[in-house]
């Protein structure tokens, strides 16, 4: 390939979700399999429950940090309102893969905006390939609700330009230390993940 | 914290521009680093701390860090500072006159520009300080450079006695890239030599050392001219070439690959030469900066053509989005417009909020229910009272201008104002760092404000930095605590009008500060409780709601705590005949840690402890 192709990848979601986590491990496995890479997002204030973004592009050789709106191949979602308003990031052929976490601002509450009924919804309606599922719950059932990030780690491995396994080992390798029984609870929700995003896909194409 | 950074053989890491910034700093055998916490540069005395054989500090601001690091390179340690671009406004006294001391150990100063606001007051380009002060300015474009620039900053800050500006920006900061890193160099200071003709600024002295600032320039004029930090890139498109600094270049190369490029590492002194040389390769010459149009109007006053400002945004971040259609009309052709499926989808703001529990939100819900106030703020995760639901706070402007403009407000008032009661608020953090100034000069000039002092015993908004009020250092372990009592008191407040209260007790705040606004004088109030980001706050039961109790008042919703939903609405005519809007609530008790300020204005006592088998595992019992 002569080429310089560069996989985009955008995370979204909301501060205090784990996004920057996710993507940091992300850019770990692009890394591993030998890619150059950047990953960037704007964090000032998004501990505080505001919108946070990760940008993450790898390839032979990337210049410019920054996604531009059009060129992602996958979105991720931590969120269902998020994910769709970053959705023009979509290039036609990419694909979202949101979790149907519907997390509502006090300023919805206080009755100054609305929350989107569908937000999936409204993005499939625009065109947009979507997957959503409930990583939280999917967690949740596994016993720990804060296995969901690796749910949507999980959930995003078949869609990378490469093995799911990469992804899977710098996982295992960033809980190495905390003992055998987390990275076995992370594994399991790593496969979940998957699944879930691989049965959505079986229903959708029946 | 306590952890050791890796510091073995040389090898590729995945860093971020601060991090390869301090990881370059350590390298170069800097003794001394200091900084007060400002995003987008916090991280970069933060992962400081982390490696050996250096001092690391959180300074009380950015004047006091850089005369710190002065300090440390009259000794001829080498020395670094960190800041923010405001906190260079703060650090300008000392940074104005240390240009004509110049370094003795290599002394270098990273400035972070947020060039878009993400997390600042306002925006500013700090590559006017290197002009303004006569100082050379190094501007790296990703993590490499970052690395690679601040170990040759030393170098050259040596080679010509300067301090060397290292201008960074939000998407070098914040962008991780892999970086190739090397190993510690030792570096012995050679001792502080007396010599008052150089360290003594007093007229006869500066006056006699000026000239060299100006010689200064031209020297390094001429290494600028010829440095490998900027490189003139032919390239083959000639219809438009490129002048361009820091990120902006990778947005250049990223939307342009083929045309003419010289980009600028060593940014001031600017390479004249190199310009002209560009400018005579090419059709048309444009000017992608971030964000003022400096090199723009230099290259202009050397009488070169050029085009900058006149067709790109003067504010915020530049990207191959904004650069394309802009060459598309120098080109004479018209933009392409964008696709449907670009356009953003129409989903509400989600602006930042204080966190569940969060002490500030019982200072502001009570300052949303008092009447015909002025109340002044600062900078800081407080400033967020200034939105929804309390819009609490009057003013922000810099840090520590609460007391300030409340006084002038105080002082400048008409008969229209005379009624108002002013209050200030500042944070514990913003005090020690510019506040304390403010405070005493309220106490010596007689002003009539009452002083809201919340203690959260951190700075909150940068990420939970240590202070001299929360008995920590920079590295987590014990350091003397200023009380903060007894430091307002020595400020001049009387002791009877100074209180500490509990921000969680709405009823004893709420009478302690309708007692204060009463009286002529100044007081101040302050509200302590551990910000709920730190290991100081403990967590308590959380709170559900009775759905049969709640009457769908929405007291509990003007609070401000995220944890409160909405799960029904509803509208009800008063006998009166007034239409009342209902919102009925529930909690998300696994956002919800128990702080009870809800329960206090809940009418109906609706909002009730969980059970203890609801608790969710993750919430310590208290």
């Amino acid at each position: 390939m002569t080429q310089n192709q560069i996989t985009n990848i955008l995370v979204c979601g909301i501060g205090g979700q784990g996004v920057m986590t996710a993507t940091e491990i992300l850019a770990e496995a692009a890394i591993a399999e030998g890619h150059d890479v950047k990953k960037t997002e704007v964090a000032g204030m998004a501990q505080r429950g505001g919108v946070v973004t990760s940008h993450l592009r790898f390839g032979r050789k990337v210049l410019s940090p920054q996604i531009e709106p059009g060129t992602v191949q996958v979105l991720l979602g931590f969120e269902g309102a998020e994910a769709l308003r970053w959705s023009h990031y979509l290039r036609p052929d990419g694909i979202a893969l949101v979790n149907n976490a519907r997390l509502v601002p006090p300023v919805v509450e206080l009755g100054l905006f609305d929350y989107p009924e569908d937000p999936t919804g409204q993005m499939r309606a625009a065109g947009h390939r979507v997957v959503s599922f409930d990583a939280m719950s999917i967690a949740r059932d596994l016993g720990e609700i804060r296995l969901g990030n690796t749910v949507m780690l999980g959930a995003i491995a078949d869609y990378l330009p490469f093995a799911p396994d990469v992804l899977l080992a710098c996982i295992v390798k960033r809980f190495a230390r905390k003992g055998e029984n987390v990275v076995d609870a992370n594994r399991l929700a790593f496969a979940a993940g998957r699944e879930a995003v691989a049965k959505q896909l079986g229903t959708a194409t029946a | 914290m306590a952890a050791v950074m890796p510091t073995s053989a040389p090898s590729r890491l995945l860093l971020s521009g601060n991090e390869a910034v301090a990881r370059a700093v350590w390298e170069s055998g800097v003794r001394v680093a200091a900084a007060y916490p400002g995003t987008p540069a916090t991280e970069i005395i933060e992962s400081l701390a982390r490696y050996p054989d250096l001092h690391a500090e959180w300074s009380v601001n950015e004047k006091v860090s850089m005369e710190v690091a002065l300090g440390a390179s009259m000794t001829g340690a080498r020395a670094f500072c960190a800041m923010k671009h405001v906190g260079l406004n703060v650090a300008s006294d000392c940074l104005m006159t240390m240009t004509i001391t110049g370094a003795y150990g290599g002394l270098v100063i990273a400035v972070a520009d947020d060039v878009g606001m993400s997390s600042s007051q306002n925006e500013q380009d700090s590559r006017y300080w290197g002009r303004f002060a006569h100082l050379p300015i190094l501007e790296p474009a990703d993590s490499q450079e970052a690395y690679e620039m601040t170990k040759y900053a030393f170098a050259l800050s040596e080679q010509y006695e300067t301090p060397v500006l290292l201008r960074l920006t939000t998407r070098i900061c914040h962008v991780k890239a892999l970086v190739t890193v090397g190993e510690r160099e030792a570096h012995e200071p050679a001792g502080f030599v007396k010599n008052p003709q150089r360290w003594v600024m007093v007229p006869a002295h500066a006056k006699a050392r000026i000239p060299g600032l100006f010689q200064r320039d031209e020297v390094l004029r001429g290494v600028s001219e010829t440095s490998l930090l900027n490189i003139l890139e032919p390239g083959s498109d000639r219809r438009v070439g490129f002048v361009t600094s820091g990120p902006a270049y990778m947005h250049v190369k990223e939307a342009f690959p083929d045309a003419p490029v010289l980009k600028l590492g060593f940014s001031y002194p600017w390479p004249l030469e190199k310009m002209r040389a560009l400018a005579a390769m090419c059709d048309q010459l444009l000017v992608v900066e971030e964000t003022e149009l400096l090199l723009e109007t230099e290259i202009k006053a050397a009488g070169i053509a050029c085009h900058g400002k006149d067709v790109l945004p003067r504010m915020g971040e530049l990207s191959p989005q904004v650069l394309s259609p802009a060459v598309d009309r120098l080109l004479g052709k018209e933009p392409p417009p964008p696709a449907p499926a670009a356009t953003p989808m129409k989903v509400f703001p989600r602006p930042p909020t204080l966190c569940a529990s969060c002490p500030h939100m019982g200072m502001y819900y009570t300052l949303s229910q008092i009447k015909n106030i002025i109340v002044t703020g600062d900078i800081g995760c407080y400033t967020l009272g200034a939105g929804h639901p309390w819009n609490a706070l009057d003013t922000t402007i810099c840090m520590g201008a609460t007391m300030g403009v409340a006084l002038g407000i105080d002082k400048g008032r008409g008969t229209v104002d005379k009624n108002k009661r002013i209050l200030a608020v500042i944070g514990d953090s913003t005090f020690m760092h510019m506040g304390m100034q403010g405070l005493l000069n309220i106490t010596y000039n007689k002003g009539n404000i009452t002083v809201l002092l919340l203690d959260n015993n951190t700075t909150g908004m940068t990420g939970g930095q240590a202070t001299p009020a929360s008995g920590k250092d920079i590295h987590g372990k014990e350091a003397p605590r200023v009380d903060l009592v007894k430091l307002v008191e020595a400020l001049g407040v009387a002791n009877e009008h100074i209180h500490v209260v509990d921000p969680y007790e709405l009823p004893v705040l709420f009478k302690t500060v309708r007692e204060e606004i009463k009286f002529e004088g100044p007081s101040v109030i302050i509200a302590r409780r551990p910000c709920v980001l730190t290991d100081g706050f403990k967590p308590f039961r959380p709170y559900l709601v009775d759905e049969d109790k709640c009457t769908g008042c929405g007291n509990c919703i003007e609070v401000g705590c995220p944890a409160i939903h909405v799960t029904r609405r509803d509208k009800v005519i008063k006998p009166s005949g007034k239409e009342v809007d209902l919102a009925f609530v529930n909690i998300d008790n696994q956002a919800c840690t128990g702080c009870g300020l809800c329960v206090q204005p809940c009418a109906p006592d609706a909002i009730q402890h969980v059970a203890r088998h609801d608790i969710p595992i993750h919430i310590v019992k208290t």
